[in-house]
């Protein structure tokens, strides 16, 4: 029987990451499925899912000495690989701002009682060290409708937070 | 009347160029209606190109006019159709009968002018704008034997970061 799984990859980034783990994992009859990869802050982090035949620990002793090599952290759980359902999002929010502790609390809970169903969240922090920015994007779904949450960002803009929603029209020929 | 399937992606039939109609007979009007029919089918598309079901000639069909708030010309069965003008790049987000269960981002020319012919052979000029730009736009790759997936960008960094030049 087959066994789903999220591995959770995280070390120093540097060159060769991917191509290294995504070959010990081949080697080791794992195959993969749907992979995110992201640097923040410098770090390299990956969530892949994979699909084997091979226990937990099986492919834990598999990736023991490659993410060591890497100086890589890696965490494995058991997941239900449940492929072919994406979510199409119809709404794209944009927050910005002088960077400080608690917008995106404040925002996320503001469009979550406003119906939003978080589907892809980025975030950076740009500008220098003395003025950083932060920048996120958000992607979902407006369950309650588009109105609902342009009535849910008014008092945000009004503490100061730049947001923008634009509504996604996905053309399918 | 009758529904094809739609050939799906890695279907190498997708990556073929369609051939210039010449003729505007019966055979083609049999395969418009197997467009339509097919098309009608389809979850919510609004667009559908002839080799999409099997037939490599350079025909599509598009009709937006389900969108709201949008500028449209209406149902349109495009024969030989050639966009002659492209002004100003806008992002947006695709989806294909041929590629199920993925959507991205593509940029595609705002503005076009197309020439086409109609299902009877008359000559048509149109200038479109937006939602069904973009829509004739996907439709016409499919006669070049292109998808959308030929033409994806970053699904996240449509917010272009400024470097830092000195």
């Amino acid at each position: 029987m087959s066994n789903w799984y999220m591995l959770t990859l995280v070390g120093a980034d540097k060159p060769g990451i991917v191509a290294n783990i995504t070959k010990t994992l081949y080697e080791a009859d794992c195959n993969l499925g749907e992979a995110s990869m992201n640097r923040l802050g410098g770090n390299f982090t990956v969530m892949v899912m994979i699909n084997t035949e091979h226990s937990e620990n099986a492919v834990k002793e598999k990736l023991a000495l490659p993410c060591k090599d890497q100086e890589l952290h890696f965490h494995i759980d058991k997941i239900e690989g449940k492929l072919h359902n994406h979510h199409v999002p119809d709404i794209s929010i944009i927050v910005s701002g002088a960077d400080h502790a608690g917008i995106v609390a404040q925002v996320t809970n503001a469009l979550y009682d406003a119906g939003l169903d978080i589907l892809d969240l980025n975030s950076d922090v740009a500008g220098s060290e003395d003025k950083p920015i932060y920048i996120c994007q958000i992607d979902g779904q407006a369950q309650d409708g588009i109105k609902a949450l342009e009535a849910a960002i008014i008092p945000l803009r009004e503490k100061g937070i730049d947001i923008s929603l634009r509504e996604i029209e996905t053309m399918v020929g | 009347m009758s529904i094809k399937e739609i050939l799906t992606y890695p279907d190498s039939r997708l990556k073929q160029e369609s051939s210039e109609i010449e003729k505007f007979d019966a055979l083609l009007q049999s395969i418009i209606q197997d467009l339509e029919d097919t098309m009608a089918e389809g979850p919510g598309a609004v667009g559908i190109a002839a080799p999409q079901i099997g037939y490599p000639i350079r025909s599509v069909i598009v009709d937006v006019s389900s969108r709201k708030k949008i500028k449209h010309h209406g149902h349109l069965v495009l024969i030989n159709p050639e966009i002659t003008e492209w002004h100003g790049l806008k992002t947006g987000r695709e989806g294909c009968l041929s590629v199920p269960d993925f959507t991205g981002n593509v940029v595609r020319a705002e503005k076009i002018k197309l020439n086409a012919y109609n299902q009877l052979g008359e000559s048509m000029n149109f200038e479109m704008e937006g939602y069904e730009a973009r829509a004739v736009q996907h439709e016409i790759d499919h006669l070049d034997g292109l998808l959308f997936l030929d033409r994806l960008v970053s699904r996240k960094n449509d917010l272009f970061k400024r470097k830092n030049y000195k």
